[in-house]
């Protein structure tokens, strides 16, 4: 175990060693950044000063070798329009982000596990087929559009809920959260619903398939020989078996909400990550872009690597891979 | 046969597909005594499995019983209600299947699995049920039950599995126990203990077995009688000294001439033109006659089951095998 | 008997598909969209482009106003005069053909490189498909976004930056595909009898690849034109000149809390309606090419 666990955190380092380089040459590559943040009318002198104080003049890979130097040290290059270190600005704006994601797996995870259980096991019924086509709706549906016809109801037509923003926020061990308000949960519940309608419609068709696939296996016809419940054979036999590869999707997708809330939080204004590297992006300012993408692909590694862990311990027949007794 | 404890009458099972009607048990009778082992033969596809899952109530959609009683202490099962004949499975009839690799769950210990099928009957502290599956463990031969309770299927050879399997079958002591070939899915060697297992602990208990299998060697040294199934009906049914020593119907011949022997050594096997029919919408008359070398016009009537013989021994066919010698 | 033989797979196919009347009414409603994309020239009540026919007084009206010259604006108007009803389908258009483009093109490369891997397998199919592997582990929408800061705005650009994202889900599917062909006896047979690689791979690999191509392909259509809606919302999709349904989208953002919703509400309506009939075929043609479930 031990063994898997270095070898995987050698193979990771590699990895985001490369994605560093491709990252950083990617986003160097864009347009002039000079020409955004300094006032066209600066003379030439100025406009060399600036070049020459964010590093702009050097040849790229002297950039990437300071660059990576600092990295070593936790340092990711400092904003070209804030002035304040990358890395600070991007853990500022993380535990927003993480907030929304999580609170919007929840919402997928607590709906779309019934409801994809249900539409399982009464493939033909009203319910079931209407769950389903509802799950196909589910991911049509643009999700950009669906938040902002969400403030359209919600906020403009009915007045319920604010727009845009996040609320009040108090700090539990030493991260700012906001769900502990009710305030803060009506800026939370609009983006997190949008955000969670896509995993919503992918959890309840996975489970759906997944139980028809269970409900066919021999061990559901034998535990029904033994005269076991319906609720038995379902709650316990057919769930356990289908909540193994549930749970680690569950787990990889967990990153892909994190990037998806980049449009949630571009049409909520919620003030996390993902806003920030769209105005990054518009603003050129490349050492938040490349902090971005490095702590994304980092935390993705992470969540892949604690997923397969998490599998192994789950299914006993890969937990204990000792032979027959 | 007046003291059955399960007999099963005319009973059909038809499959409503969009293809078609499959008739996979059509027109299917027996009784079973106490302490009785009864073989139920036939090559995949004769219906004998679906006969199983109808005793049990076990048959999936499309498939459903279209006719026929089973009767079970006087009263017809297959007119239970759902809850009711819930409480029968398992209990007072259970059920062995072929795979256990593929019946036992992989995900749960074999101590859950075992406990949940008495707890799902009765009223008895855990600890109590936990004692009587390690006792059921002990009977079916599997050492040291401590350690097995605790494992996961996976763990286990197919052997011990199946050993399990069984233990899990008696648990609660039951009347009848259905085995769908219990013994297939393993080495030879490993079938012989197993078969002696079930000869044994059935004349302990007093159980009835019913022994489907497709294998007639199995057969002969274990059940007390016999029904041969072909394409969803019996043809053939009597004592096994009787069909397997005297057969009367021209398949049930096929089947033990096909089957190598001592007797023919250096001659070539013999085996039986013709492939089993598909059962889909399948006519009347009798389904062996395509591949019968006695056929006449006759067989395109569906022969029904009559006496021959001895009182016991009964056979589907217009024209039955002379006794062998005579 | 005779009859059975004689249904080819795509017969087969065709009837299992017509089984669910959703799945039918998800394919004429696809079809309705395709048309009225092929022909919005002809049936816009206006050229939503030629700046000439606008007429910046007629901006931000409501649906079922009517302009100056007597013409009803069914959709309502933008914020510079553009009838919606028009905008929308000259959007379709956009959308669907980006949509269409960058799946084909997609398709072609993810085809060619999953071949590749599955036939020359080695060192050549573990390189391809780790880059697929890594490239999937990371969301779309994450890859999209980098591709198109790097390589800015632009049709061409845009296309690029959807089959660099689509590619790895062909090559995949191509190459567990071919794998389980190539095992299979007929392939030894073909090579023992000398035939060239490349007609191994065309004529007897290839079509075994197909019907999971097939769903997978419809699936990614529909991805792709939510991806480039989304990408164009955020501005940094398609240019102003060449405005897809995700453009008119983020056109009616700013209006959106004054009331007038209609300018980013219609043009969603169609892009919905468009992916949802995509996704209903995509379903059900899944369903039918893999009979596995059919119990």
């Amino acid at each position: 175990m031990l063994v898997y666990v270095i070898r995987r955190s050698l193979q990771a380092l590699l990895v985001m060693f490369v994605m560093s380089i491709l990252v950083f040459v990617g986003v160097y590559a864009i347009g002039n950044p000079i020409d955004i943040l300094i006032n066209p009318l600066a003379d030439q002198i100025e406009r060399e000063h600036a070049i020459a104080a964010l590093g702009l003049d050097q040849p790229l890979w002297t950039q990437y070798g300071k660059f990576l130097a600092g990295a070593m040290h936790g340092d990711l290059g400092r904003s070209f329009v804030h002035s304040t270190p990358a890395l600070g600005l991007i853990l500022q704006r993380m535990p927003a982000t993480l907030e929304l994601a999580l609170v919007a797996m929840l919402i997928a995870i607590l709906l779309g596990i019934p409801l994809g259980l249900w539409a399982g096991l009464k493939p033909r019924s009203i319910a079931g087929r209407s769950i389903m086509a509802g799950s196909i709706l589910g991911f049509s549906l643009p999700t950009f559009w669906v938040g902002l016809m969400l403030i359209m109801v919600f906020s403009v037509m009915l007045g319920w809920l604010p727009s845009n923003g996040r609320g009040p926020t108090q700090e539990v061990l030493g991260v700012p959260v906001s769900f502990l308000s009710l305030e803060g949960w009506r800026h939370l519940i609009l983006p997190a619903i949008n955000l969670a309608l896509f995993k919503l419609a992918l959890l309840i068709r996975l489970t759906r398939s997944g139980t028809r696939e269970a409900l066919l296996q021999d061990y559901v016809k034998f535990a029904r020989a033994k005269g076991l419940t319906n609720a038995r054979v379902i709650g316990v036999h057919v769930l356990r078996n289908i909540l193994i590869p549930i749970v680690t999707i569950i787990g990889l997708e967990f990153g892909s909400v994190i990037a998806f809330a980049i449009v949630t939080e571009s049409v909520f204004a919620w003030p996390g990550m993902g806003k920030l590297l769209i105005d990054s992006i518009n603003l050129l300012d490349r050492p938040v872009i490349v902090a971005y993408l490095l702590i994304t692909v980092f935390m993705f590694i992470v969540i892949n690597l604690l997923v397969d862990l998490l599998y192994s311990t789950l299914d006993p027949r890969v937990r204990l891979a000792d032979s027959k007794g | 046969m007046t003291d059955a404890v399960l007999s099963v009458e005319g009973l059909r099972t038809h499959f409503l597909t969009k293809a078609g009607v499959i008739k996979a048990v059509d027109d299917v009778s027996f009784g079973i005594a106490r302490g009785e082992v009864l073989g139920l033969v036939g090559e995949s596809g004769s219906g004998k499995s679906v006969t199983g899952y109808s005793i049990m109530g076990l048959v999936d959609a499309p498939g459903r019983i279209v006719a026929g009683r089973i009767v079970y202490r006087g009263e017809d099962i297959t007119a239970l209600e759902p809850e009711a004949m819930r409480r029968l499975r398992g209990n007072r009839i259970a059920m062995i299947f072929q795979d256990p690799m593929m019946t036992l769950n992989p995900v749960l210990t074999i101590e859950t699995q075992m406990v949940e099928a008495i707890l799902a009957h009765e009223r008895v502290p855990y600890a109590a049920a936990v004692a009587r599956a390690r006792a059921c463990l002990a009977q079916v031969g599997i050492a040291s039950p401590d350690a097995r309770l605790a494992a996961y299927p996976h763990q286990f050879s197919g052997g011990m599995r199946q050993r399990v399997a069984i233990a899990i079958a008696l648990l609660n002591v039951p009347d009848v126990i259905i085995a769908d070939e219990p013994t297939t899915a393993l080495d030879v060697t490993i079938q012989g203990q197993i078969l002696f297992e079930m000869q044994k602990l059935t004349r302990e208990t007093g159980a009835a077995l019913i022994w489907i299998t497709h294998d007639l060697s199995v057969i002969a040294g274990l059940a007390d009688r016999v029904c041969v199934m072909y394409a969803g009906r019996i043809v053939e049914q009597g004592t096994t000294a009787d069909v397997l020593g005297a057969p009367r119907h021209p398949y049930t011949r096929g089947l033990l001439d096909s089957v190598p022997g001592q007797a023919q050594e250096q001659r070539r096997l013999r085996n039986i033109p013709g492939m089993t029919p598909s059962l889909l919408d399948i006519g009347p008359g009798c389904a062996f006659r395509v591949r019968c070398a006695y056929a006449t016009e006759i067989c395109a009537q569906t022969p029904q089951m009559t006496p021959i013989g001895s009182a016991d021994h009964t056979l589907r066919c217009f024209y039955p095998l002379a006794v062998a010698g005579a | 008997m005779a009859s059975a033989a004689a249904e080819t797979p795509f017969r087969r196919i065709a009837s299992d598909f017509a089984d669910s009347r959703i799945a039918v009414f998800g394919l004429a409603l696809l079809g309705l969209i395709v048309l009225m994309a092929i022909a919005a020239p002809l049936i816009s009540p206006q050229n939503p482009y030629d700046l000439a026919q606008l007429d910046v007084l007629d901006g931000r009206l409501p649906p079922g106003s009517v302009s100056a010259d007597g013409a009803t604006f069914w959709l309502g108007t933008d914020d510079q005069g553009r009838d919606m009803l028009s905008a929308i389908f000259y959007g379709l258009r956009i959308s669907l053909s980006v949509g269409v483009a960058s799946t084909v093109l997609a398709l072609a490369l993810g085809l060619g490189l999953g071949l590749a891997a599955a036939y020359f397998g080695g060192k050549v199919e573990m390189l391809i498909m780790r880059i697929a592997d890594i490239q999937l582990s990371f969301p779309a929408i994450l890859i999209a976004l980098i591709l198109l800061a790097v390589l800015g705005q632009g049709m061409s650009k845009i296309i690029a930056a959807l089959v660099a994202v689509q590619w790895a889900y062909y090559a995949r599917t191509v190459r567990s595909a071919a794998l389980v062909e190539k095992r299979r006896e007929y392939v030894e047979a073909a090579r023992c009898l000398a035939l060239t690689p490349a007609r191994i791979v065309f004529r007897h690999i290839l079509p075994n690849c197909l019907p999971p191509l097939i769903v997978v392909a419809t699936v990614q259509v529909a991805a792709a034109i939510a991806l480039e809606a989304t990408l164009s919302f955020l501005g940094l999709g398609l240019p102003i000149t060449e405005p897809s349904l995700g453009l008119l989208i983020a056109n009616g953002y700013q209006y959106l809390l004054s009331g007038k919703y209609w300018i980013s509400f219609f043009p969603g309506i169609a892009l919905l309606l468009t992916i949802f009939s995509i996704n209903l075929v995509a379903d059900q043609l899944r369903d039918v090419i893999n009979p596995r479930l059919q119990r």
